[in-house]
């Protein structure tokens, strides 16, 4: 058994050293008669030429090479032969042998394929000696030709013929050219020398064991060439001009090609007409060559040609402007858009990516030849959808990249997302993509807006653009959250942030309205989303609001929608929507921008409400003490810049954040933001809040914090920091004396400056430079106002800064 | 040496020549020795004239009972060697009983002999035609010399030449139909044609058309019938599929064909057939033969 097996196993790898053999062995026969025809052809002994030609010829009968290793045999008897022919040229010329007797003569072989080969090198001697038409001639040698009916040997006899008759043909111009119709037998020539190589190429694939068939395959692959050489041929031929091309030629191959059921060939063939041709003769014959798409074997890669075909027209059409009324004069794109559509329906089977890929070359094509045409690219858009429904999302991976390729060249072409919004088949299509690639789509879509800054100024378009983008908007059904990277979902996120701001119209009625369509996409988008948008959408509603009140006098009536009232309201209500995520940090800072924004519009009811806010959040929300500092800073600073509040509403507030101040967890904390509410009672405005009497209780409240901080500090750590917060007060005093207010005098600011030299002085207090050098230069500040004079410099001459 | 060879050669040298062997045209026809040599061509009805020269081997004299020249026609079979048939036998007396010293030279003409058949060399058969001048001698046996000479009659163009068109196969596996543009040939002819593929279901590798020669010889129940084929020449290399049409062209100037004979002098006929094979990859043969009738086409205008 084992050894049987072996011996099976060995056979395959014999064959390749056989396959060399052969080879070798035909080589030395070719070589061997190819010395006795030479010696023939010395002695001008046309008897032993022809013999030993035609028996170097017989080399090439073998069936058991491969096509690669028969052309290297071919190649080798074709050097010869162009020998013999010179040999037959030469005896004809002399005399001794009239080339018709030559002609008879060499088809006395009895072999025949030898035969042949013989016969077309006779007759190219034949063609030149002009004793014959050349259309005879090639007429008889295309028809004797049908004796191989062998594939390979068929193939290469005929690329033999129509090399020796490439400069033979009765073309146009040519010095073999005959009547007026022997243009027509140039043609009919190289036709019926393609059809039958097609025919024998095709033929290669049925003939030999199913097992090989692969291999048949892989080998009439390298032989395509011999075949598509006689287009290429067609298209030299002087000739063949648009006319002929239109009515003979194209027709002619394209029923060979439709009829020969093969799907190498079609393909391969299909390709080499649109490579051969020029381009002006396919605008011309779209239709034509169109038509034979649908007919085309259903395994026929047809999305590679008929992309290329495509892809070749736009280059042409982009390469020169003048050839553009030629593409619409011969409606180039209604005939593409029905061709792909029937090719689609003719061919079931072919996956989506195939379709898809078709389509993206029409829309490249639609883009680049009628960039004017929106309607076309909806309708490829469209097309596409019809293709795709009734179908899930995209599992395929190649077909959604199509898909995003696709969707992007328009935004590409357009570098105006406007555009993009619309094709009303943008975001249908758009909606077979799987989530992940929607996203993808939709940063490419807002990067496309960033980078050409497009600005967005309807809130239609809006919708249409929220809608393109709703991957990053909200989550999508089913989506899977876990596999989210973090970074790339605040990328994502940033990006639709930075999107908000581009949405923008002067007039602010439809800013309004923008505003509130894109309001209420964000607010689908959940707690993750919301604090990426949320303040975007803040910001561009108060800039609205900035510019309304710049033209204060017309618009604020009531009948005017756009009123900063009503976008407060929406502002009150985005803001709101953070309370879910949670991020009272956020909202408190949104609150109290807008209120300064109302503060300024003389919304006084607005205001407060937006301050009640805030306060509610820092009382219910925040209760981190680090986020409670800065959140009571935040407060204070804008309470100060607040000037609409009546006395009792900003009471209320103001004592609200003193006594939050002075809640804060830690001492120093309390102390500072208990100096800092001073500012609250002492405004520089014309009509603002000039109370000193509650700027000097704030700052003594902050002394006595800062005393009682002192003491705790000793008392659990036996050493005192806090000579840095009397310092700090040091300086308020200093800011609110300067202010002049009259309960500040130079005697307290004494007083103040004694206290912390003492505290300095005192045993456990540390010596730290920073606190140093934050006294000496608040001294030094005194001393320089007093040498600068002035009216301050004349308050400060009381205080003594020395000890 | 020359003494001794002297002594079994005849006594004299006889020479027959043509009057107009210059002029006349000349084949080559193979003897039985195998060696060929040159023999002028007559044809039916001609004169066949010349003259017969004796030369006795000098010194010698040569008494005769009477000397002639025949024209003979033989038909020789070989199964039946040496026996020879005489279909013509025409007789001229040279001259009276006497005796010969020195070279003497005879006229002879036999004026439109009629040469019904031509000259044919087959495998079992021979067709010769032969001028016998016969020296008689008594006591002593006659001295004969031969002179072969050979006839070629020339029909014209036939008049009806129907082309030979026929659709054969075996069922359900091939199917062929073939034509041969005429079914009358002459020597120099080309036989044109084509075959038809209607119906291939067998892988077949190639295609070949033999011309062969059938000689029969004998008659009743002696008949003997030997086949050649004198050509093979390959038409189609390869395996062809429905609806291909292989085009058919055989010079037939290289190979050696002689018109067709039927039933000469009741004793042979030669007919010559075209046989189609086709080969299939197991070598197996399907052939079709189907006879075509040569004629002898006189290659230049007779001089008039």
């Amino acid at each position: 058994m084992a050894a049987a097996s072996a011996a099976v196993r060995m056979l395959p790898d014999g064959g390749a050293d056989d396959e060399e053999r052969w080879l070798a062995e035909g080589i030395a026969g070719v070589q061997q008669n190819a010395f006795y025809m030479h010696r023939a052809l010395d002695s001008n002994n046309l008897k032993d030429a022809l013999k030993y030609s035609a028996q170097m010829l017989s080399e090439l009968r073998t069936s058991r090479l491969s096509p690669h290793k028969y052309y290297e045999l071919y190649m080798r008897a074709f050097d010869e032969m162009k020998k013999l022919e010179m040999f037959f040229r030469e005896e004809t010329r002399r005399g001794s042998c009239s080339v018709v007797d030559l002609y008879e003569l060499v088809q006395h072989a009895g072999n025949v394929l030898p035969r042949l080969y013989l016969l077309c090198t006779v007759g190219s001697v034949y063609i030149k000696s002009k004793e014959a038409p050349a259309k005879d001639v090639l007429k008889d040698l295309v028809e004797m030709c049908r004796g191989i009916q062998h594939p390979l040997r068929g193939l290469f006899l005929r690329s033999y013929l129509s090399q020796i008759s490439r400069d033979k043909l009765p073309d146009i111009g040519s010095e073999y050219e005959g009547d007026a119709e022997s243009i027509n037998d140039a043609v009919e020539f190289v036709l019926q020398n393609f059809i039958e190589m097609n025919k024998l190429w095709v033929r290669m694939q049925h003939q030999g064991p199913v097992r090989e068939k692969e291999k048949r395959g892989k080998e009439r692959n390298e032989l395509r060439d011999l075949v598509g050489k006689n287009l290429h041929v067609l298209s030299q031929i002087e000739g063949v001009d648009l006319d002929m091309y239109k009515e003979t030629v194209l027709p002619r191959i394209l029923e060979q090609v439709v009829n020969c059921k093969d799907d190498l060939a079609q393909f391969y063939l299909m390709d080499c007409i649109i490579q051969v041709f020029p381009d002006e003769y396919h605008l011309q014959t779209l239709e034509t060559l169109l038509s034979a798409f649908p007919q085309l074997q259903p395994s026929v890669d047809i999305k590679t040609v008929l992309s290329q075909l495509m892809d070749r027209l736009s280059n042409y059409a982009a390469s020169s402007p003048e050839v553009l009324p030629e593409f619409l004069q011969v409606e180039a794109f209604a005939k593409f858009s029905s061709a792909i559509g029937k090719v689609i329906e003719a061919q079931p089977d072919m996956p989506v990516v195939g379709a898809v890929t078709l389509y993206v070359s029409l829309l490249t094509f639609t883009l680049r030849v009628h960039p004017d045409r929106l309607d076309y690219v909806d309708q490829v858009l469209g097309a596409c959808v019809k293709k795709l429904s009734g179908k899930a999302k995209l599992e395929d991976s190649r077909a959604t990249k199509q898909i995003v390729a696709l969707l992007s060249a328009p935004l590409e072409k357009y570098s105006n997302i406007v555009t993009a919004l619309e094709l009303s088949n943008y975001p249908r299509v758009m909606d077979y993509l799987d989530n992940a690639t929607t996203k993808v789509m939709a940063v490419v879509i807002i990067q496309s807006i960033m980078k050409n800054t497009t600005c967005i100024s309807t809130s239609d378009k809006i919708e249409s653009l929220f809608d393109l983008i709703k991957g990053l908007i909200k989550d999508m059904d089913g989506a899977q959250d876990d596999e989210l990277d973090e970074e790339d979902f605040k990328e994502e996120q940033n990006s639709v942030a930075r999107l908000i701001h581009m949405l923008h119209n002067d007039d602010p009625e439809e800013m309004l309205k923008i505003l509130c369509t894109v309001q209420k996409h964000i607010l689908q988008g959940g707690p993750k989303r919301l604090t990426f948008t949320v303040p975007s959408l803040v910001f561009s509603a108060l800039k609205l609001v900035r510019r309304l009140q710049g033209q204060d006098g017309d618009v604020t009536g009531e009948d005017v929608p756009a009123t900063p009232k009503k976008i407060f309201q929406i502002l009150h209500q985005t803001i709101e929507a953070l309370s879910c995520v949670p991020s009272p940090e956020l909202a408190l800072r949104l609150y109290l921008q807008c209120a300064e924004a109302a503060n300024d519009c003389d919304l006084e009811p607005v205001a407060y409400e937006f301050f009640t806010q805030a306060f509610i959040l820092y009382e219910e929300e925040i209760a981190d003490s680090k986020a409670q500092i800065t959140a009571i800073h935040l407060i204070i600073g804008t309470l100060q810049r607040m000037n609409i509040f009546g006395v009792e509403n900003r009471d209320t507030l103001t004592h609200k954040t003193t006594g939050y101040s002075a809640k804060l967890l830690k001492k120093p904390d309390q102390c500072r933001a208990v100096y800092a509410c001073s500012h609250l009672f002492w405004t520089d405005d014309q009509d603002g809040i000039m109370d000193g009497e509650r700027v000097l209780l704030c700052l003594k409240r902050a002394l006595r914090i800062a005393n009682a901080a002192q003491q705790m500090a000793s008392a659990t750590r036996g050493s005192s920091g806090s000579v840095t917060l009397f310092i700090e007060i040091l300086n308020k005093y200093l800011y609110f004396f300067e202010k002049g207010i009259p309960q500040i005098t130079n005697t307290v600011i004494q007083d103040l400056i004694e206290l912390i030299r003492t505290e300095k002085q005192s045993d456990n207090s540390v010596a730290d430079p920073s606190t140093e050098a934050f006294f000496s230069s608040t001294l030094r500040y005194i001393e320089f106002q007093k040498q600068k004079g002035g009216s301050i410099g004349e308050k400060y001459e009381q205080i003594k800064t020395s000890s | 040496m020359n003494y001794i060879i002297g002594a079994f050669k005849p006594p004299c040298d006889i020479s027959i020549t043509f009057s107009d062997a210059r002029t006349r045209k000349q084949v080559s026809v193979k003897k039985d020795n195998g060696k060929t040599t040159m023999v002028p061509v007559f044809q039916s009805l001609e004169t066949i004239s010349g003259e017969v020269s004796i030369a006795p081997v000098p010194g010698k004299r040569i008494e005769h009972t009477g000397v002639k020249i025949e024209l003979l026609g033989q038909i020789e079979l070989y199964f039946d060697r040496g026996n020879f048939y005489d279909f013509t036998s025409l007789v001229r007396e040279l001259d009276i009983p006497g005796e010969i010293y020195e070279r003497k030279t005879f006229p002879f003409e036999f004026s439109t002999v009629e040469m019904p058949y031509e000259s044919y060399n087959g495998t079992n058969v021979r067709l010769r035609y032969i001028l016998k001048v016969t020296i008689g001698r008594n006591y002593v046996g006659n001295i004969v010399e031969y002179r072969d000479f050979c006839v070629r009659n020339y029909s014209p163009v036939p008049t009806i030449n129907n082309s030979i068109k026929m659709e054969v196969g075996i069922e359900d596996c091939l199917h062929i139909e073939f034509e041969y543009s005429k079914s009358k040939y002459h020597l120099n002819d080309v036989i044109i044609g084509k075959i038809y593929f209607l119906l291939v279901r067998i892988k077949i590798k190639n295609m070949e058309l033999e011309i062969r020669r059938r000689e029969s010889t004998g008659s009743g129940s002696n008949t003997y019938v030997e086949t050649e084929t004198l050509a093979k020449f390959e038409l189609m290399d390869g395996a062809p599929v429905r609806g291909e049409s292989i085009p058919v062209r055989l010079f037939l100037t290289p190979y050696e064909l002689t018109p067709t004979y039927r039933n000469i002098n009741n004793k042979f006929s030669v007919k010559y057939y075209l046989n189609l094979v086709l080969v299939d990859e197991e070598d197996r043969r399907y052939f079709k033969q189907q006879e075509i009738t040569m004629y002898r086409l006189l290659e230049s205008p007779p001089a008039s």
